[in-house]
């Protein structure tokens, strides 16, 4: 018998997120993948979980689960996981996995493993990966506990891959009572994002805190729109408030992984480099010749932003015929 | 009003921390400490919370005998009370059991909020804010970029994928905070100087009756082993002798890439 392997299903923006995607990819390969999905989803969400591999979908539509934080979907899940004793529940490193992780790690006195990169399941242990100190080493842990194994994984440790396929749906009862309902959510408020999002683009130019002011940001946005790339920036200076936070890269921020990502004024902070060390080139130009961004750069330009920049600039408009 | 904070002191983070084979735990010795900012921006939201509402605010840390320089940071910056777990029996807690021993440590007074940072600056594990709370049976709003106390209840703009939530609760509550929700205090010459004297009460794992419960050999999650990750082959590093912005151009060409 495969194990079976858990997602939380998760639905941002009316559609299923590709990280659930990725993760049902993984537990389908793994074993036998069932998914958990709590609340609002798109018309489609089961047939696009089976396309991934689902096999099995636990779903309940109630709305208590969009109204209210945490613990509706934590009863929910604590219930079923005692039911059904899956061998692992994956779950993705945003804020709704993170919180149900942490709510059930806590709630069956499990434990979990948190910024997962890669597991295996090892006569019925599992061995977690996990890139640490921001990939500088990788370590390998396990949960010694009993039951249910909670691993939380990062952002686009997976491939998804659709195999197709038509999940088995089963309805589940949501929790009623005052005790889910402690926490509610009274409104929920769309930021819109100007220019390509820097989780879906194949090109990414970022800043940090080498641009001294965030009118260096105005450059960046220049040679963006000569590449046709987004502008990602460091935990610094989204905390400085010069950028917006979703333009964050970083363990704390999006992981990214385009085909470019040319990283100005940027030092390499260990939380920085897990979120963006594996684009496919990268080019990295800063003042301090012991940056850690140089070792994993592909070319490092051991210079000035201000005067590195504008020249790549001019040069790409020489070559696109802009200027001559 | 009485505000607890959880937070951590961590090594210096301008120093690149090596992990040792033999313990899998990073080594601190010869580092330097500081309170994670993480911790001081939670500090900050909660002395907000008492200079517009009263009430006082306790810092809670639990880590090696270093992280009293953090305890005085807090000290200097405002709160009234200051305790240190510290016990060798804590060493190579998971999050699990630094939760259990933050919640133990937090229930020994009557309190009102407790706020933590998302997560620590030196392990990002993010979870141990929302653990306390389930052990304490209090409401857990996550992830705040904004937070405001209104009677007997709080408010947070909850971070979200595509914007915030507005997100609501009864006290007692826990709040964790965003790195970026506000500017933390420097802390005055004064405060500095008075948080000298300030007492630090330590409590032990029996102290707060989990001897056997909290440390390594407590803890569910097990480092199996500690590595190197395969190498990334490295590139070049040039001086930027007036022709760098064209170097990179050639290589962007070069891979197809203008």
């Amino acid at each position: 018998m495969p194990e079976r392997i858990w997602v939380y299903g998760e639905v941002s923006a009316g559609a299923i997120t590709t990280t659930t995607l990725e993760l049902v990819t993984k537990a389908a390969e793994v074993g036998t993948a069932e998914v958990l999905l709590l609340g609002s989803a798109p018309a489609d969400a089961i047939e696009t979980l089976g396309q991934y591999g689902a096999s099995k979908v636990f779903r309940s539509a109630d709305p208590i689960f969009d109204d209210y934080l945490i613990l509706p979907a934590l009863e929910a899940a604590a219930a079923l996981i005692g039911q059904q004793q899956p061998a692992v529940m994956l779950f993705a490193s945003t804020y709704a996995g993170r919180d149900l992780a942490a709510g059930l790690s806590a709630r069956l006195d499990c434990g979990a493993i948190t910024d997962v990169g890669d597991f295996a399941l090892r006569d019925g242990s599992v061995e977690a990966t996990i890139p640490a100190l921001g990939g500088a080493y990788q370590n390998t842990s396990t949960l010694v506990s009993e039951g249910t194994k909670l691993l939380v994984v990062r952002p686009k440790s997976f491939e998804p891959t659709a195999v197709g396929g038509h999940p088995e749906v089963e309805e589940v009862s949501a929790p009623g009572g005052a005790d889910v309902r402690r926490v509610q959510i009274a409104e929920r408020v769309d930021v819109p994002v100007e220019g390509p999002q820097i989780e879906k683009a194949l090109k990414i130019v970022a800043g940090g805190r080498g641009l001294k002011s965030a009118e260096g940001f105005a450059m960046l946005h220049e040679l963006a729109d000569l590449l046709g790339a987004a502008v990602g920036a460091t935990r610094a200076v989204v905390d400085a408030a010069w950028v917006p936070y979703s333009m964050q890269v970083g363990q704390t921020g999006k992981t990214v992984k385009p085909d470019v990502y040319i990283a100005c004024g940027i030092s390499g902070a260990i939380q920085h480099l897990a979120g963006m060390k594996g684009s496919k080139t990268i080019i990295a130009v800063n003042t301090d010749p012991e940056a850690p961004i140089f070792k994993i750069a592909d070319l490092g330009v051991i210079g000035d932003v201000y005067l590195v920049i504008p020249q790549l600039i001019q040069e790409i408009k020489q070559r696109k015929g802009l200027i001559s | 009003m009485h505000v607890i904070v959880c937070g951590k002191v961590i090594p210096d983070t301008t120093v690149p921390l090596q992990i040792d084979p033999k313990t899998k735990r990073v080594i601190r010795s010869g580092i330097g400490h500081e309170l994670d900012p993480a911790a001081a921006g939670a500090v900050e939201e909660a002395l907000r919370i008492t200079d517009a509402h009263g009430g006082e605010v306790t810092f809670i840390t639990m880590g090696i005998a270093d992280a009293t320089i953090g305890i005085r940071k807090a000290y200097a910056m405002g709160v009234a009370n200051g305790l240190h777990l510290l016990d060798d029996a804590f060493a190579g807690s998971d999050t699990l059991g630094t939760a259990k021993a933050l919640a133990a440590a937090i229930k020994r007074s009557p309190f009102d909020l407790v706020i933590c940072g998302t997560e620590s600056s030196d392990s990002y594990s993010g979870i141990v804010p929302v653990q306390i709370a389930i052990l304490l049976g209090i409401p857990a709003l996550t992830f705040a970029k904004a937070v405001s106390v209104e009677g007997n209840s709080v408010r947070i703009q909850r971070q979200s994928e595509t914007g915030y939530s507005v997100v609501t609760a009864e006290l007692p509550a826990l709040i964790s905070v965003t790195s970026g929700i506000n500017e933390p205090r420097f802390p005055p010459l004064k405060g500095v100087m008075a948080a000298r004297k300030m007492p630090i009460e330590t409590l032990s794992a029996s102290d707060l009756g989990l001897a056997g419960a909290v440390g390594e050999s407590a803890a569910r999650e097990r480092v199996l082993t500690v590595g190197a990750p395969p190498a990334r082959t490295a590139g070049e590093v040039i001086e930027d002798g007036g022709e760098g912005g064209r170097r990179i151009a050639v290589l962007l060409a070069a891979r197809g890439l203008i």
